[in-house]
């Protein structure tokens, strides 16, 4: 039998459809490459052999029976964001120790209900915050591209990026609040959408910034990533920002071409210093998409210059709160003080790392008595212009086409230090978490060192469809065979 | 998303200066007393505002709490509907202006009985605007005390500090109970006026259903901000006194702070903004915590919630649900009833109360029944502890007694005989009267007997009588006497004047 691993989503499942192969076959050899190639990656915290050999027994047996989800046998990596119930969640953080929920998120919820397997929890930054992965309390996670540079693989899903693209699962699940899937999703020649705000409930995810937060598969094609989507959205009342939309078949969509679709191309994000390469990358998919007979259009985004501060002032600011409650009173790790305060300051001192950290102050101090209209009021409505120039260029056009990432992978460690080089590898993608709105990356050509690049197709909201059909054009078109 | 409503950061000012009655002697002159209430009145719902956990008082410690209670990763709150409802219910129990755009904040701050690290409260965007509340003031006359505002926020947990020299436990029941704060005016001016400002609040949460009003169980507790003034000049420092939680305790509350305020000014000294605490054990006030010491608690909008976004048809449909209120109820008592406006009050203070007493008094003397429920009944009731609820006479059988003694069955001396049976045995009044011959005796030709047969006996008190008219009551009593209380005191006095021919 060849290799199963190097299969698609779509392709296993036929695959399976087909009985070809079952279930635990397939899981299998999942297992026994992680086994071979995680040590060298470092994409899995967690490998959960037996669970998902179970998991995979018991949809092999719904299958002889005819019961066939959606994704029905298929062996997924999930981000250890994600609570999965009675396996360590501890958002690649110190201060979650050993931590194992109760309860299970309503995403993965959902990829069980439709068959999926779960192979594991996989690595990201601490908390989801960081854009190279590694502010991981279990380490860096490697790039499978060129893996003897020693690349980051992007962040903070970079656990989810790596391994879908050394093909250690079919597709993984991620998180996207600056750019964290579609970020990683470039840096490694995959596939990530992060939908809509609100199309996939935050339950039982552990919250970085709640108002940019939101789930989206990274997968190794288009097709796979519509598939994959499908599953993890849906209202979910326990979440009272998700959309009561009706979830279409996005896939339906890949397929049906670009003619007569405007798409918006801002001149803002051309940017000084940006790379040759990159723009010529975005030419390219400019002339693919007019080949196919979509109209470019010219538009323009002027508050984009603000989103990366008003992000940093906005996900810091939420995140200072959502992580006041790792203050190990009731679970995670502790560490005994004098008094009360003692044990607050030792345990988060101990249990956060350097850049969490970071963001907790930075966020404190954009709150605090006689800064919060300087800052994160003056950010609020800062990211109303960020949303009002987007409803406006979406008034000109149907979607628009921008670069994913500033540049390719970089070598682990070189960014580190500089906070602000780091940030600045979400130039691209905030203003969709700021406003909202659905993004896309896919892999469309390789840079002069070999290493893949991403291009980025933002939607209107709840127009993921529009999206999938541009995305399935320029996949076509860039023709990305090329694998790490 | 458009902001339908204005911020509300209330600027307090105090406009009314308080009646010279209610002034405070000191050294220097008089002093004026100025108090607004923040009160947390806890919903009466069955579930938390944010979670499907039970918001039922008691149980073992840690039984009532879901994951959102307890704080655990990746947890979100849902708002509960019926919270909602209670806090316009009391909105409009106050005739307040009811917010149909509010919204939720966080208040941040450390504690260990805090799981989340903040609390969900409505800062800037309260559900409820302002409103008015009538309470009774010193003289018993009646005044009315400004609402600013009510918000939705949750409670926190409860720490347990005596369990363990070494050890603080922590009981998550009460953490995500939703809580109503309701704020008053600083329209307040005595410690009287605080504590009856207290009363009448709960007594309308326990009109409205809204809140069980149970302050032992920490259903209602008050944050009481005192300052002092000399008559009607510039506010002076307030003191903020946090969680005192019974009538009796606010007014000795406000009286103590007050005091302390009057003397430390006129000593030449300042008053520093703090948060005290009251020792029910000592009746004063102590510091808690100094301004310095203050938080600052980063209020922002919870971004797992959306702004809460009500209708006029909401609102208007619990409108139309809403019971006669306490103030409307005691005009119509008076009006109705005849009652005085103390008597009337005073049922009125309580709905249990109030009930009763309309039950008691259908097709019956109002008056009576209102004198028999508040000095005989109330009387036994606190003689003996016992509550209200658990009274041994029913309204109706009270009504009874009443009908009885009304229509000339039984005389007012025999009604208490009766009354007393009643609470022993549970029984009606007239099954009681038949039971043990109790009727009263109109029979004219057997009083007018029993009068022969004493006047027989004492001739000389005869003559005296017939000297001295007043002797008229001693012979009533000797009648009753003999015919063991059954005579018709009306009878027995027409009869005696006759015979002793007494005009």
């Amino acid at each position: 039998m060849s290799d199963l691993t190097k299969l698609s989503l779509k392709a296993a499942l036929d695959g399976m459809n087909k009985g070809d192969f079952t279930s635990l076959e397939l899981t299998n050899a999942f297992l026994d490459k992680i086994d071979a190639q995680n040590p060298k990656l470092n994409a899995y915290t967690l490998v959960t052999h037996d669970h998902a050999r179970e998991m995979a027994k018991a949809s092999d047996a719904r299958r002889a029976k005819g019961q066939v989800g959606a994704l029905e046998g298929a062996p997924l990596g999930i981000k250890d964001l994600f609570a999965t119930k009675g396996f360590r969640t501890a958002a690649c953080s110190k201060i979650l120790g050993e931590f194992k929920p109760e309860y299970e998120s309503t995403v993965t919820s959902q990829l069980w209900r439709d068959g999926a397997i779960m192979l594991g929890k996989l690595n990201m930054d601490e908390f989801a915050m960081g854009s190279s992965n590694e502010t991981s309390a279990f380490g860096n996670v490697i790039n499978p591209w060129q893996i003897e540079k020693k690349l980051t693989p992007g962040g903070s899903s970079g656990g989810s990026a790596s391994s879908v693209a050394a093909d250690l699962c079919l597709g993984a699940t991620a998180t996207d609040t600056g750019g964290s899937i579609r970020q990683p999703a470039a840096f490694t020649g995959t596939v990530g959408i992060k939908p809509t705000y609100g199309r996939c409930s935050r339950w039982g995810i552990v919250a970085f910034a709640s108002s940019l937060d939101q789930a989206g598969p990274i997968t190794k094609n288009v097709e796979d990533c519509a598939i994959m989507l499908k599953s993890m959205c849906g209202y979910d009342a326990k979440d009272s920002t998700s959309l009561e939309a009706n979830v279409p078949d996005f896939a339906s969509f890949i397929n049906k071409g670009v003619k007569g679709l405007k798409i918006g191309v801002p001149k803002e994000y051309r940017m000084d210093g940006m790379p040759e390469e990159i723009n010529q990358l975005w030419e390219n998919g400019i002339e693919w998409l007019k080949a196919e007979g979509a109209e470019i259009v010219n538009i323009s985004l002027p508050h984009t210059k603000y989103a990366l501060p008003t992000y940093y002032i906005v996900a810091p600011a939420e995140a200072s709160s959502n992580l006041a409650r790792y203050d190990g009173m009731r679970f995670g790790a502790r560490v005994d003080g004098n008094d009360l305060n003692d044990t607050y300051e030792k345990t988060r001192a101990a249990g956060f790392g350097q850049e969490v950290q970071r963001r907790i102050l930075i966020g404190t101090y954009v709150l605090s008595a006689g800064y919060y209209d300087a800052y994160y009021l003056k950010a609020q409505k800062v990211r109303a212009r960020i949303l009002q120039d987007f409803t406006d260029a979406f008034k000109v056009c149907d979607a628009i086409l921008t670069p994913t990432a500033p540049s390719a992978a970089f070598p682990l460690g070189q960014k580190q230090d500089d906070p602000i080089q780091m940030y600045l590898n979400d130039v691209f993608t905030v203003t969709t978490n700021l406003a909202g709105l659905p993004g896309l990356s896919l892999p469309a050509g390789l840079s002069k060192d070999g290493l893949p690049l991403g291009l980025q197709i933002i939607g209107r909201a709840l127009d993921e469809e529009t999206i999938f059909s541009v995305a399935g054009t320029i996949e076509a078109a860039a023709n990305f065979t090329a694998k790490p | 998303m458009s902001i339908a409503a204005e911020a509300s950061e209330p600027v307090f000012t105090a406009f009314k200066t308080a009646r010279p009655d209610q002034w405070v002697k000191g050294v220097t002159g008089d002093w004026e007393i100025i108090v607004g209430m923040e009160v947390h009145a806890q919903v009466a719902a069955k579930a938390k505002l944010f979670s499907g956990a039970s918001a039922a008082y008691g149980g073992e410690p840690n039984s009532h709490v879901s994951f959102v209670d307890a704080g655990m990763p990746g947890m979100l709150p849902v708002i509960n509907k019926y919270c909602v409802e209670q806090a316009v219910r009391t909105g409009l129990g106050l005739g307040a202006k009811i917010n149909l755009w509010s919204r939720f904040d966080r208040k941040n701050y450390f504690y260990p009985d805090l799981p989340q690290g903040y609390q969900i409260s409505q800062y800037l965007y309260p559900i409820v605007g302002q409103g008015v509340l009538e309470i009774e003031s010193d003289d018993k006359s009646t005044i009315e005390v400004g609402i600013e505002r009510i918000h939705l926020e949750q409670d926190a947990g409860k720490s347990v500090h005596d369990l363990d020299p070494n050890a603080t436990y922590v009981d998550l029941n009460r953490s995500g109970c939703a809580l109503m704060e309701i704020v008053s005016k600083p329209d307040i001016r005595s410690p009287e006026e605080a504590a009856n400002y207290f009363k009448a609040l709960r007594s309308l949460v326990r009109y409205l259903g809204t809140c069980d009003g149970n302050m032992d169980e920490g259903s209602m507790r008050a944050d009481v901000n005192v300052s002092v003034r000399k008559p009607g000049g510039e506010l002076g420092t307030r003191c903020e006194i946090k969680n005192v939680n019974s009538t009796k305790f606010v007014a000795m509350a406000v009286a103590y702070e007050a005091r302390r305020q009057i003397e430390i000014l006129e000593d030449g000294g300042t008053i520093d903004q703090e948060t005290r605490l009251f020792d029910v054990k000592t009746g004063q006030t102590r510091t808690m915590r100094s301004k310095e010491d203050a938080h600052d608690y980063r209020y922002f909008p919870d971004p797992d919630l959306l702004p809460l976004v009500i209708t006029q048809e909401f609102v208007d449909g619990i409108k139309a649900t809403l019971p006669e209120l306490p103030s409307d109820k005691r005009k119509r008592f008076i009006a109705d009833y005849g009652l005085s406006a103390y008597d009337a009050g005073v049922l009125v203070a309580d709905k249990e109360f109030s009930d009763y007493f309309e039950e008691a008094a259908k097709g019956t003397d109002a008056k009576m029944v209102n004198s028999w429920m508040t000095v005989e009944l109330f009387g036994y009731l606190n003689k003996n502890g016992i509550e209200f609820t658990a009274s041994p006479v029913s309204a109706q059988n009270l009504g009874g007694l009443v009908k009885l003694i009304q229509d000339g069955t039984i005389n007012g001396k025999i009604a208490k005989d009766v009354f007393a049976k009643m609470i022993e045995s549970g029984d009606d009044a007239s099954t009681i009267v038949e039971r043990d011959g109790l009727k009263q005796t109109t029979d004219t030709g057997a009083i007018e007997a029993a009068i022969d047969a004493l006047m027989a006996q004492s001739p000389e008190k005869v003559d005296e009588a017939r000297e001295k008219p007043k002797m008229l009551g001693w012979w009533v009593g000797q009648v009753m006497k003999s015919t063991g209380g059954k005579a018709n005191p009306a009878i027995v006095n027409d009869i005696l004047k006759r015979k002793l021919g007494i005009e």
